[in-house]
């Protein structure tokens, strides 16, 4: 093999700082999660044990960690469903250029670029002067959606650049009706690539802070949860639920990967011994 | 070769923009026929089969089935069926679910649809292979699918784009052989697009030479090459020599020009430049007055028999029957 070039060792040297500041945290408070009875939020660990995790099971004096991950859940669920279909049709409306389009594209692009507590500080205050409830499910699942739908939709205009037109020309070639055509030939080739939309709608939802601040009302998702525990809770509770969510996280992610890993292999299962014949 | 069922073309015009694709062409292709729409990249010919197939609005002009305006109809209503040029075989979709798609869409029940599917399948030797995904085909497996897919709609015309060019020259050889058997075992129409000379001379009854939107020149292989009517027709199909005398313009078939180290009856003087053995034949170009780049095509027997060298003076000859005057 070839020498490595000391530029090569320098960059790799670089690059592992770089994971280390990148992950080093996180995994410094999934240590101290575990800190014994008597230890506190920083290092030494005073002996290992599961005293935090248990405290946090056993609903607490301060805030509501259940409601809140609960609440989280369902509006990074409606938030997914939402983006995803709307991504998908947006996508699909951008496959042809119509009067207005590229203004219409920048519009939309645009809400990425504005500071999100703006946004929030914004669609909260609409909400209270026009009368209106400021609730996690109205005005909060309104200013994620002001975050996913961009992304949904930068990320079907990927899907449908690489998407061959001619498979819906022979849909149509074969008396597909445009209905037909969107059900049973574009959705189940674009499905995996949704797959993706739908992850990232949910993991921006589910850990979204800034544009749900002004936006949840009375009722906090997760994340402002954890915020406000932070200027009040002093134990490695605090750590133990940081750790959970983390967790949660990555279950979320491999229950994506599985449906989509299962729906691949679904199809090869179907027997492959291509090349045994002839022609 | 009956006209009832035949496809016209009339005054047929494709716009894109300011751009003419295909200016007004008329065309009859009798039913039951193969015809091959020859001519180089951008000279209409993809264009007219997309119109044929209804997958391109046609600007002007009408396209009659059968004695049907089919001009303004969808694709599927049109008595034509299309194989794409990658195949476009839905790769989410079995074998026998691709083939079976149009039955599908029409409402029809699984097992009836299935079993049709299966005999087509059979139709082009691909009946164990239903479960497969188009995935884990071959070429020239997958395009017997999309024959069978195209076929399961009993079109009248079925349509072809480019449909070897994706293979391997051997494939490309059998799959052309086994089109020209499928076309004449099913007795309906094939209309293939191709920019091979090769492929249109081996497979046509009739070819349709395209160049600039416009017909060359239609006409059954053996006319189309032996007779080009226009420059562009000669050169295009190749071994034709483009001579100019006495103000008009001739093409004479190179291996129809004779060649002698001593004066011929009727000759021309020429040096030869220089020799290219081809195995079967030999290619002399030389240069002659009035055509500075001829070549005259010699069996290998008789240029070895009698052989010539670069720079040798040499007289050139063919028969008048052999100058065909070209439009100019």
């Amino acid at each position: 093999m070839e020498p490595r070039s000391r530029s090569f060792y320098l960059l790799g040297a670089f690059f592992a700082l770089f994971i280390l500041f990148l992950y080093g945290p996180t995994i410094t408070i999934g240590i101290l999660s575990f800190q014994g009875p008597g230890g506190g939020l920083t290092f030494p660990m005073r002996g290992v044990s599961l005293n935090w995790y248990r405290e946090l099971f056993q609903q607490q004096a301060v805030g509501d960690i259940w409601g809140a991950f609960f609440r989280s859940l369902v509006l990074g669920l409606m938030v997914m469903v939402t983006t995803v279909v709307v991504s998908v049709m947006g996508g699909l409306a951008f496959r042809r250029k119509f009067r207005g389009s590229t203004p219409l594209f920048y519009l939309i692009i645009t809400s990425l670029t504005i500071p999100s507590i703006l946004v929030s500080l914004g669609i909260g205050l609409i909400f209270s002067q026009s009368g209106l409830d400021v609730h996690w499910a109205t005005s909060g699942f309104g200013a994620q959606l002001t975050w996913t739908l961009p992304f949904g939709l930068l990320i079907m205009f990927a899907v449908f650049n690489r998407f061959d037109k001619s498979y819906e020309e022979a849909a149509r070639d074969l008396g597909a009706t445009p209905w037909q055509t969107l059900q049973h030939v574009v959705l189940p080739i674009i499905g995996p690539s949704l797959i993706g939309v739908a992850l990232f709608g949910f993991t921006l939802s589910y850990d979204e802070f800034a544009r749900t601040l002004l936006t949840a009302g009375s009722y906090n998702t997760l994340p402002l949860e954890i915020f406000g525990m932070t200027t009040n809770v002093t134990s490695p509770v605090l750590y133990a639920l940081g750790t959970m969510t983390t967790l949660f996280s990555f279950i979320i992610i491999g229950v994506f990967l599985l449906i989509a890993r299962i729906s691949q292999s679904r199809r090869a299962a179907m027997g492959s011994d291509a090349g045994k014949g002839l022609v | 070769m009956s006209r009832q069922n035949a496809l016209e073309l009339a005054q047929l015009t494709k716009k894109y923009g300011e751009t003419i694709a295909v200016d007004g062409i008329n065309q009859l292709i009798a039913s039951g026929t193969y015809t091959c729409l020859l001519g180089p990249s951008g000279c209409g010919k993809s264009s007219t089969l997309r119109m044929i197939a209804g997958h391109e609005t046609v600007s002007s002009g009408d396209i009659v089935l059968a004695g049907t305006n089919i001009t303004d109809l969808p694709p599927a209503r049109r008595g034509t069926a299309m194989m794409f040029q990658n195949y476009a075989l839905f790769p989410h979709l079995s074998v026998i679910d691709n083939v079976a798609f149009s039955l599908k869409m029409k409402g029809i029940a699984r097992d009836e649809r299935r079993a049709q599917a299966r005999t087509l399948l059979e139709l082009v030797d691909m009946a164990s292979y239903g479960d497969r995904l188009p995935a884990q085909l071959s070429g020239g497996q997958q395009q017997r699918i999309a024959l069978a897919r195209a076929l399961i709609t009993s079109p009248q015309i079925l349509l072809l784009d480019e449909p070897l060019s994706a293979l391997d020259p051997f494939l490309r050889l059998r799959m052309r052989s086994e089109l020209k058997r499928l076309q004449l075992s099913l007795g309906i129409s094939f209309i293939h697009v191709t920019h091979s000379q090769d492929e249109a001379m081996a497979l046509a009854d009739q070819i349709i030479v395209m160049n600039g939107g416009r017909i060359e020149q239609a006409g059954t292989p053996h006319e189309i090459f032996d007779a080009p009517r226009t420059e562009f027709v000669a050169r295009f199909m190749g071994g034709h020599n483009i001579i100019a005398l006495d103000g008009a313009k001739y093409a004479v078939r190179a291996d129809r020009i004779s060649l002698a180290s001593v004066p011929l009856a009727a000759g021309r003087d020429a040096v030869v430049k220089a020799i290219e053995y081809l195995g079967t034949t030999v290619n002399v170009s030389l240069d002659m007055e009035g055509a500075p780049e001829i070549t005259a095509t010699v069996s290998d027997s008789a240029f070895f028999a009698a052989p010539f060298e670069a720079g040798q003076s040499v007289s050139v000859a063919w028969q008048r029957a052999d100058a065909h005057e070209l439009a100019a």
